[in-house]
């Protein structure tokens, strides 16, 4: 199925965001929103849900804790325990920096992975702009059409009105 | 509208740019031929490091015999430049997680150069304990594998081994926070490259970044995230450094007072190695309108800060000795400071806690000549710092009859020279193919103080 999209260019964030409200204001179906920098305030301008990024890094660190105090535990006081000046086998209070450490890395390791794996980006991925300079100084609103309610002419003139420098028609072939 | 006017904060940037201007004058000079200048630093560098790869194979192929301890003294130049560079290293987590974390958005200047500074010091910090091993292709045995001795597992009630585990999650930590917040830039490179192999390198490392706000939104909730995590990680990492001192039971080691005032320590170094880095960078790179005055100001102020609570830490450190009521703490400090090490103890007060006190002036602070010569004292003093509490300590211990000196040899002069050029080298190579300063967030900061509308917060 192919898709008809409506692809807006701006200058400034300020103007990307009047165009955003303005396009959920008419319901229209925003894709994307392409900028060279993370723009505040585009998240709740697109109504976008919070990201859940930290209950997965969370329950990660859970788990690297969890399996360090476990395998500190079974090396020191169940494998083969070693008599180290007189300490318990058990040396709970020991195990903490370690712990922590793995905790972290777990975490960290966790929080990238899945964002590369939540975003698709991976080397040697191809890079789809919708348009030449938005990891430059270029802003892109990229709407669909939806249904036949869609007025392409009431989109040109949203964008316009709103100082986009440049508006463009794409069809795409595949569904992205 | 006037008074919304005066209360603006003074922008972060100079020069009043646009934002293609930042993307141009970022990666410009990375597309352009590197001056001669560069040429000259890197043979410079590059030579130093070559001193030290001879050096290092010297003395793995003689043994540890070409250094200069003894019985006494086990443990004195590496262990010294180990805590030295890791020190180094702390200033670019500062930076990038805790400044960050504090909405100081003046690090978007420096934060990219800063972290590259992290990664390769701890790149020269591991080093020394690898090679102090004495066997370091047995390195590995440090990690707890399963091997054909039983298994023999690490013992992990040992600080060397929390060190171990604490050094190598906080460089995998920072060598991720510093690519994550690469990928938008090695994306702008990507689509501005010309060169055919620029374009396909770039494509590679930028894994299909196309500024996409979905992706956007997630980067963001992942930067916090690791800022969050390396907040406490590099708290934890130089609390477990002063442990393989405070652990045990030597006078001069044996404080509970270590892990602040080794964090403090390392943070104050750091901070002064930013410094002396971002001075030449923002020179050689012509850099001014992105790390200006302000930012040198603010960092200058960090490390008044950091001196102050080194300063006092030295002061407690004499405190609790005459308090504690122990003739063997007592001695160590007087040792210090009067001993045959008196100069080393001196240096450092000097370097560290006196000439540091200059930056109270907003003249000197304004005077970049001035603040690059503290900050190279600041160097020097933080690595006697190490080295006196490390050497003084145990040159002098309990029995006279154990009391030795301790002098470095040759090899071990030449080794650290090594782990300088190694840090230079490095610092040279990131400026060339690298973007040095962070081209997205600098983007977002543009307006800051410009306009109430945004950026501003």
């Amino acid at each position: 199925m192919s898709k008809r999209l409506f692809v807006g260019v701006f200058e400034n964030e300020q103007d990307t965001l009047a165009a955003v409200r303005a396009s959920r204001q008419r319901g229209f179906k925003i894709v994307d929103v392409y900028a060279p920098y993370a723009v505040h305030g585009l998240e709740e301008a697109m109504g976008l849900a919070p990201s859940r990024l930290p209950w997965i890094v969370f329950a990660l660190g859970l788990l690297g804790a969890g399996l360090k105090v476990w395998f500190e535990f079974w090396t020191t006081a169940i494998d083969w325990p070693v008599n180290v000046g007189g300490k318990p086998f058990n040396s709970l209070p020991a195990f903490i920096p370690v712990t922590f450490e793995v905790m972290v890395l777990f975490a960290a390791v966790g929080a990238v992975l899945s964002f590369f794996f939540v975003c698709r980006l991976f080397p040697g991925k191809r890079t789809l702009l919708p348009v030449i300079g938005v990891t430059d100084d270029r802003f892109a609103l990229v709407l669909e059409e939806t249904d036949s309610r869609f007025e392409p002419t009431e989109v040109q003139k949203m964008f316009e009105t709103l100082h986009a420098i440049h508006v463009e028609e794409q069809i795409t072939a595949e569904p992205e | 509208m006037a008074d919304a006017v005066l209360t603006l904060r003074p922008p972060l940037i100079d020069g009043d740019k646009s934002i293609a201007q930042v993307t141009h004058d970022v990666c410009a000079p990375m597309e352009a031929r590197p001056s001669g200048l560069w040429w000259l630093a890197l043979a410079a560098s590059s030579s130093l490091l070559l001193l030290g790869a001879l050096a290092i194979g010297y003395q793995i192929a003689v043994g540890v015999g070409t250094w200069g301890l003894n019985r006494t003294i086990g443990w004195a130049f590496d262990i010294t430049n180990f805590v030295f560079w890791i020190g180094i290293g702390h200033a670019g987590t500062l930076i990038s997680a805790v400044l960050f974390l504090f909405r100081q958005r003046w690090r978007t200047s420096v934060n990219r150069a800063a972290e590259a500074m992290t990664i390769f010091a701890v790149m020269c910090a591991g080093i020394f304990p690898i090679i102090h091993t004495g066997r370091p292709w047995f390195a590995y045995w440090l990690f707890p594998y399963p091997n054909t001795r039983g298994s023999l597992w690490v013992n992990f009630r040992s600080p060397l081994v929390w060190d171990c585990f604490a050094i190598s999650t906080y460089f995998t930590v920072s060598a991720m926070f510093w690519f994550i917040g690469l990928l938008p830039d090695l994306a702008t490179i990507r689509d501005r490259a010309t060169a055919k192999w620029r374009r396909r390198l770039a494509g590679i490392l930028s894994l299909g970044w196309n500024g996409s706000y979905r992706g956007w939104q997630r980067y963001e909730v992942v930067y916090l995230l690791l800022a969050g995590l390396g907040t406490p990680l590099v708290i934890s990492v130089h609390t477990i450094v002063s442990w393989d001192f405070a652990t045990s039971v030597l006078p001069g080691w044996h404080a509970t007072l270590f892990p602040p005032y080794f964090v403090a320590g390392a943070i104050f170094s750091g901070m002064s190695m930013v410094l002396t880095l971002m001075i030449i960078a923002r020179k050689l790179m012509r850099l001014e309108d992105y790390i200006t005055l302000r930012h040198i100001d603010r960092m200058a102020k960090l490390v008044i800060l950091t001196s102050c609570i080194v300063g006092l830490s030295y002061a407690t450190e004499f405190f609790i000795a005459l308090y504690s009521g122990s003739s063997y703490e007592q001695f160590v400090f007087l040792n210090r400071a009067m001993g045959p090490m008196f100069w080393a103890y001196w240096t450092m007060v000097s370097c560290n806690l006196l000439i540091p006190q200059l930056l109270w002036f907003r003249r000197i602070r304004a005077y970049v000549p001035a603040v690059f010569v503290i900050s190279i004292f600041v160097n020097i003093g933080m690595w006697f710092e190490r080295f006196v509490i490390i050497v003084t300590s145990l040159s002098r211990d309990f029995l006279p009859s154990n009391w030795f000196h301790y002098a470095p040899t040759r090899i071990e002069i030449a080794t650290l020279m090594g782990s300088f050029g190694l840090f230079f080298t490095l610092f040279l190579l990131f400026c060339r193919f690298v973007p040095v300063i962070a081209v997205a967030e600098v983007k977002g900061v543009l307006k800051y103080g410009i306009s109430h509308e945004e950026g501003d917060s």
